[in-house]
């Protein structure tokens, strides 16, 4: 079940129709959707357990259309869901039922595609795979490439601040965008960067990266694109114990080696792997680790070499390098697969998305173990391993009255994560689903900060409402200064 | 002025309090080697955060390291040394700049003035490395941000808008950075004698080419005789510099690939280590324009594409000692002292919507007249002021140091 969200407003809902005929004065044509068979397509994201009907979908294709409708629902008090390719896994674009979704998909297109400066201009409905296809002919890319990158898109990459395989040499989306447009709740525009670096003022670039959608609508973005490696080669490593391959991933980083990926799969997500794709995995490991080295052909080579040596000091059973890039992508293509073939064992699955200090693995898959017969519910494990992001898959059967046993399973994963100096999300984001977690990670005053953040940018609370934070206040009452007679009341109690 | 230097986070928590029940606004400094960037303000009391000082956690296999705001930056980089780890975004050190000593400054002013150097092109700003912090707000309070984990996406991510906030958000009181190994070697090619149009468009063709440029350079014929790296002052002639990390054999490869591909542009040299670490130390300290210490300095980030054009426009209009970095994306000016506005009017025509200049040295009085950051269009400034308001809404902290009112 999804955690509770706001109650809806009668009288909002009362009022569908003259909202839908005020919006389709803005957005003409098909653009509004009011069918309910249409609406379906829209009433879950990547989790489909959380399921609401949105009380209208607008398609807008113009920034000043996004205006326009935001500025509209601002002054009706009309609550907004945006939607970019609703592949979320937190529930981030899972719909009000009295709110509109906005959905970008009408912004398709690349804008400007610029070598020289080395980025692209894209709007925000356009797939993350997309970017790299328009330029990979010339031999560059964009290098945050999140799993489900043929149909995410970089707008919602924006909101998510998504991850992916290469994040621990070449960063998230933050890392990696330069500037954007953005449509506040009141229907203001606002340009942050463009193709030079680091504009002056707030970063308000990145506070957008990770925002959720809770902060503005985001109309156009431009990210910075890389040469692609000129080689790249992966080493299949398989180790007796999850604590030897988690050693050995220790080991490269403090030999001096940042691998382009690094993954871990622990024996049971091997196992359901091996059955899916015949990756050629070895199934009589405890772990298995996929160090992708990337680069100059001399130095792949050469770190190669030293990576194989660390993986045997380490203790590896199995050492397979590729030989060629067919082999290299047989490789990835067990672990990209990781997600669909554990789905295929179990009628449902929760993935998790906790980020651990990586010198507590050992401990923490220990302990989910232990969690695991617990609940009695099976867990597989997948792990980018480099920066500590751990993807525990936790396999239930949703008709056999299994999924709230699932999700206490999860939260208790996730406080395990915090409990051991990690975080909550690495990159699939708070959304509905870690939403009542957040105090587990944040003391009241952090929140409130967040909320305040909040009301610079929406005021009214309109924009994807019920998400991220666990309570919300209303802005004046969190804005209000408690400094009486001079002084603040109990000023020597510790506050933190 | 009174200074109050708090020797942990309680005390600098009722400093900060104390300024809100009185409603005195706060100068905020590390060291204070950077107090003369930004519009002057009135402040009531000094609030010096060198007190807070010492590594409280170094992890070199998780890359993590956390260390009191008011950490020496040198005392970092001489422990992350011996582990041969470094911050990757090298902070410059603009202590000569505003005519102090070298290695002074803190790890929390590095992060609150964002400020990166060449490797900026490559490995991200030192926004891109801040994982997480402690801070107490204009409102008197306690708050925390991020963590000490490289990917973490748990709500706002408040460490951005810390880092280049100058101190007008919050009192940073630890920060949790993400560092990197160093680069085991480090070469440097050098193409001689180019007109700057010229050396952006070699710059460009290395940067896009597959050799993994970590610095690009360019220096006019005036500015590099000032190098200490005698290559580079002999030269005779303009040099442009691209630099290259890593294994010793790729770097040895590359630098031969490089030298090749560039041999169109002009004469090519090889500088190898100890002479590449110098000259990139000068181009990130940005040695280059720090004399005469009374003319206004210049700090421009642009597309890299229009470094050249931009950089032009002003030096046709005034008597302009300038370089470039990341390859034409940032320039360094040093302009002549008469100048009532510092040359703003001329910079910001220059410079267009696209991009950002910032007034990095200028007597005070200069400084109160002219916008030192880049002014802001109606909607970003309003929406600036408002994110101030959810900090600092009393205006305690640093006010008005980057606009007026905020």
């Amino acid at each position: 079940m999804p955690p509770l969200m706001p109650a809806p407003d009668r009288a909002t809902i009362a009022r569908r129709g003259e909202i839908a005929a005020a919006l389709r004065a803005i957005v003409p044509g098909e653009g509004v959707i009011v069918d309910d068979v249409a609406l379906r397509a829209y009433e879950s994201d990547g989790i489909a357990a959380y399921k609401q009907k949105p009380m209208i979908v607008v398609l807008p294709d113009t920034t000043e259309q996004v205006a326009r409708v935001l500025r509209y629902c601002h002054e009706q008090g009309v609550k907004v869901v945006p939607r970019g390719g609703g592949t979320s896994l937190s529930g981030g674009a899972m719909p009000l039922a009295d709110g509109i979704v906005l959905a970008l998909g009408k912004f398709n297109r690349i804008r400007r595609i610029d070598y020289a400066n080395r980025v692209v201009v894209a709007e925000p409905g356009v797939t993350n795979l997309g970017i790299t296809s328009a330029v990979q002919h010339m031999g560059f890319y964009y290098a945050p490439d999140p799993s489900s990158q043929i149909a995410c898109t970089i707008g919602g990459n924006v909101a998510e601040n998504s991850g992916g395989v290469h994040c621990l040499k070449y960063g998230m989306t933050a890392n990696n965008v330069l500037g954007v447009e953005f449509v506040l709740m009141t229907g203001e525009t606002v340009r942050l960067g463009g193709a030079h670096l680091d504009s002056g003022g707030y970063d308000l670039l990145g506070l957008m990266n990770g925002s959720e959608g809770l902060l503005g609508v985001v109309t156009e973005v431009t990210v910075r694109i890389l040469r692609a490696p000129a080689h790249a080669q992966a080493l299949l490593l398989g180790f007796p114990s999850n604590e030897s391959a988690g050693d050995c991933v220790g080991a490269v980083i403090a030999a001096g080696i940042i691998p382009g990926g690094m993954e871990m799969m622990d024996r049971p997500a091997i196992h359901a792997v091996e059955d899916f794709v015949h990756a050629g995995y070895p199934r009589d490991v405890e772990a298995l680790v996929i160090v992708e080295l990337d680069g100059p052909r001399v130095e792949v080579a050469e770190l190669v070499a030293r990576v194989e040596g660390i993986a045997r000091t380490c203790g590896a059973v199995y050492v397979r390098v590729s030989k060629d890039e067919a082999e290299r992508l047989k490789f990835w293509a067990g672990r990209k697969a990781a997600f669909p073939a554990v789905g295929r064992i179990t009628p449902d699955y929760l993935c998790m998305d906790g980020t651990i200090p990586r010198a507590q693995l050992p401990l923490v898959l220990k302990r989910t173990d232990e969690l695991s017969r617990k609940y009695g519910l099976r867990i597989a494990n997948v792990f980018h391993a480099g920066d500590g992001n751990l993807h525990p898959l936790i396999l239930f059967d949703a008709n056999a009255g299994e999924l709230e046993r699932a999700e206490q399973l999860g939260a208790d994963i996730l406080r395990l994560c915090v409990e051991v100096g990690g975080v909550l999300t690495g990159e699939h984001g708070v959304g509905v689903e870690k939403r009542d977690l957040m105090p587990t990670m944040f003391t009241e005053i952090d929140l409130d900060q967040q909320q305040r953040v909040k009301c610079a940018f929406d005021p009214l609370g309109l924009l994807n409402p019920g998400k991220v934070f666990p309570e919300l206040h209303r802005c004046a009452e969190l804005g209000k200064l408690h400094v009486s007679g001079g002084r603040l009341p109990h000023p020597d109690l510790p506050r933190f | 002025m009174q200074t109050l230097r708090p020797a942990n986070a309680g005390e600098l928590l009722e400093a900060v309090k104390d300024a809100l029940a009185d409603a005195t606004p706060l100068e905020i400094l590390g060291n204070g080697t950077k107090r003369d960037l930004g519009r002057p303000f009135q402040a009531g009391r000094r609030l010096e955060t060198a007190g807070l000082f010492g590594i409280t956690l170094y992890e070199p296999g998780e890359l993590v390291l956390s260390a009191l705001a008011g950490t020496p930056l040198a005392e970092i980089e001489r422990t992350l040394k011996e582990q041969r780890q470094e911050l990757a975004f090298e902070p410059p050190d603009l202590g000569p700049l505003y005519g102090l000593g070298e290695g002074m400054q803190t790890i929390g002013g590095v992060i609150a003035g964002n400020l990166s150097g060449p490797r900026r092109i490559k490995a991200g700003a030192a926004r891109d490395h801040f994982l997480g912090f402690h801070a107490v707000s204009g409102r008197g309070e306690a708050f925390k941000s991020g963590g000490r984990v490289m990917k973490n996406v748990t709500g706002y991510d408040l460490s951005k808008l810390m880092a280049g906030s100058w101190g007008t958000l919050a009192v940073l009181s630890d920060v949790t950075l993400k560092v990197l190994p160093r680069p085991e070697k480090t070469r440097t090619v050098l193409v001689l004698g180019l007109e700057p149009a010229r050396a952006v468009a070699a710059m460009t063709a290395a940067l896009t080419g597959p050799h993994d440029v970590s610095g690009a350079a360019h220096l006019p014929l005036g500015l590099a005789r000032l190098s200490a790296v005698s290559y580079v002052q002999g030269a005779g002639r303009g040099v442009t510099a691209l630099r290259l990390e890593g294994p010793p054999a790729s770097v040895a490869h590359r630098c031969a690939e490089l030298k090749k591909e560039l041999a169109g542009f002009g004469a090519v040299e090889e500088l190898h280590s100890a002479n590449s670490a110098l000259l990139w130390r000068e181009i990130r300290d940005a040695r280059f324009v720090i004399a005469p210490q009374d003319r206004p300095v210049w700090r421009i980030s642009v597309p890299p594409q229009s470094g050249a054009g931009v950089a032009g426009k002003i030096a046709r209009a005034f008597d302009a000692a300038w370089f470039m970095e990341w390859g034409g994306g940032l320039l360094w000016l040093s302009l002549p002292k008469e100048l009532p506005d510092a040359g703003e009017s001329v910079v910001r025509a220059a410079v267009g919507q696209e991009g950002h200049a910032t007034l990095f040295r200028a007597p005070a009085d200069v400084r109160a007249q002219v916008p030192v950051f880049q002014p802001q269009a109606p909607a970003l400034a309003a929406l600036t002021a408002r994110v101030k308001d959810s900090f600092d809404p009393r205006r305690i902290l640093n006010p008005g140091r980057m606009y007026a009112g905020v």
